[in-house]
């Protein structure tokens, strides 16, 4: 069985600005492997600036790799045209970005519709998903984005992103500008979900607690290099003092 | 009342210069938007275009109306007497409103609508047709507007190259100063312009999505 997401040696280099012998290209991301299995999630954990949320972009190709290999279901992203490939891979940021000009139910069959599915199943599919992220589809398919609350716009956001059922899901920071209330709700809830939906998940967050709740596995990122990777228990008896600093921050 | 009288008179000629006038405003505007929309996409797409192509517009922009029909004159093949040389000048002058729009329409969609469009696999073609542009249009039709009020206005000076319209009514009463005579051709060119911006006004109520 394939892995939904295997990645190896994966880097990104910023080209230099400057001119001649100053012109040196800064790295943002160095020599970062892992896999993640069907049903596991992968927290990426890191301070703002370790690479997170570059090697999420990295993976989408959001951002084109300069070394490295990332393969989606056993297919090289490298070799896939690149609208294909993010089509197979679900993303939920922060800011949700729902497309305001078009309702909840629009914005949840997007990629299906990208992927000309019959209107039917699209329509099935929305209700199901909209179902699956606790929002009522009688209540909200017919909604706009400005009419929801932010803790519905993410559910919103994560609908749209299972929409086609990709077997990845990249999620970059999808709770963190949420009231710590509605936060708090939404882990309980994506901890629950996680189990049942069987996908590979990259969840990225600065939130150690957050981390821990909903995190198969761990990677700490440091200066663009992966520090530390392995389960919760492991991750909380570590020596490394970047871990220990986050652990103290918990 | 003599102004009355003066259109119940040359009834028949008023209506020609009004659709001359028509005529040049249509056609310039039509040419400016087919212009200056992709032209404005083209900027948000190459950033390093915006600064030279929207300091060109504001150069033309720039060029007192007058002078510039009378610069296109002696140009070969778009210069000339009439109605065609009065057309280029109109369109570069509207092409600037309709190109910033544009630019600072699809500019101006929120990063993270677009980020998560192209996230979700969409091409820069289902991007700009259907987030960008929709979400832009209130912008963009905001500079048609501007560009179709000015182009009425500076339409009345094309007569001074032949082309006809209102301005003809205008120009002619300034030369034998007669006040009913201006008035005969600037009404007419008033209440067109008027009318042109309320009826793109209803048009951006009724089309334009806005934000909450």
């Amino acid at each position: 069985m394939t892995k939904p997401l295997e990645v190896e040696g994966l880097g990104y280099d910023l080209p230099g600005r400057g001119k001649g012998e100053r012109r040196k290209s800064r790295s943002l991301v160095r020599d970062v492997s892992f896999t993640v299995g069907a049903g596991e999630t992968l927290v990426l954990l890191g301070r703002s600036g370790s690479g997170k949320t570059t090697t999420l972009k990295l993976i989408n190709r959001l951002l084109e790799p300069t070394s490295g290999e990332v393969r989606v279901a056993g297919e090289r992203a490298a070799d896939l045209p690149v609208t294909r490939l993010r089509r197979r891979i679900g993303y939920v940021i922060q800011e949700v970005g729902l497309f305001p000009h078009f309702t909840v139910e629009r914005n949840v069959g997007l990629v299906p519709r990208l992927e000309a599915w019959p209107p039917a199943r699209i329509a099935a599919r929305v209700r199901e998903l909209l179902a699956l992220v606790g929002l009522d589809p009688d209540t909200f398919a017919g909604r706009y984005p400005h009419e929801l609350s932010g803790g519905q716009r993410q559910r919103v956001g994560v609908a749209r992103a299972l929409a086609a059922d990709p077997p990845l899901l990249l999620l970059d920071e999808p709770f963190g500008a949420l009231d710590p209330i509605t936060r708090v709700e939404l882990q309980r809830e994506f901890a629950a979900l996680e189990g049942r939906l069987g996908k590979g998940m990259v969840f990225v967050t600065h939130d150690v607690r957050e981390g821990l709740l909903l995190g198969s596995r761990i990677g700490l990122m440091l200066q663009g290099r992966l520090a530390f990777l392995g389960t919760p228990d492991e991750f909380r008896r570590s020596d490394h003092p970047e871990v220990k600093a986050f652990m103290a921050a918990a | 009342m003599r102004l009355w009288e003066f259109y119940a008179r040359n009834s028949q000629e008023v209506l020609g210069l009004v659709g001359q006038h028509l005529y040049l405003v249509a056609i310039s505007t039509g040419a400016a938007i087919v212009i200056g929309v992709p032209l404005g996409v083209l900027l948000t797409r190459r950033p390093a275009w915006r600064g030279p192509v929207l300091g060109m517009a504001n150069v033309f922009q720039t060029v007192p109306s007058l002078a510039l029909f009378g610069f296109l004159i002696p140009l070969p093949f778009i210069g000339g007497i009439g109605a065609r040389t009065a057309i280029v000048a109109l369109v570069l002058y509207a092409l600037l409103p309709i190109v910033r729009n544009t630019y600072e329409g699809v500019a101006g969609v929120d990063p993270a609508v677009r980020e998560a469009g192209r996230g979700m696999g969409m091409t820069d073609w289902q991007l700009l047709t259907q987030v960008e542009l929709p979400l832009g249009f209130g912008v963009i039709l905001a500079g048609v507007r501007v560009a179709t009020v000015v182009s009425v206005g500076t339409a009345t000076i094309a007569a001074a190259i032949g082309a006809g319209g209102l301005g003809v009514y205008i120009f002619r009463g300034v030369a034998v100063v007669d006040d009913t005579l201006i008035l005969a051709g600037a009404l007419p060119a008033a209440l067109m312009a008027l009318a042109a911006d309320g009826l793109l006004g209803v048009a951006a109520r009724r089309f334009a999505w806005r934000g909450k």
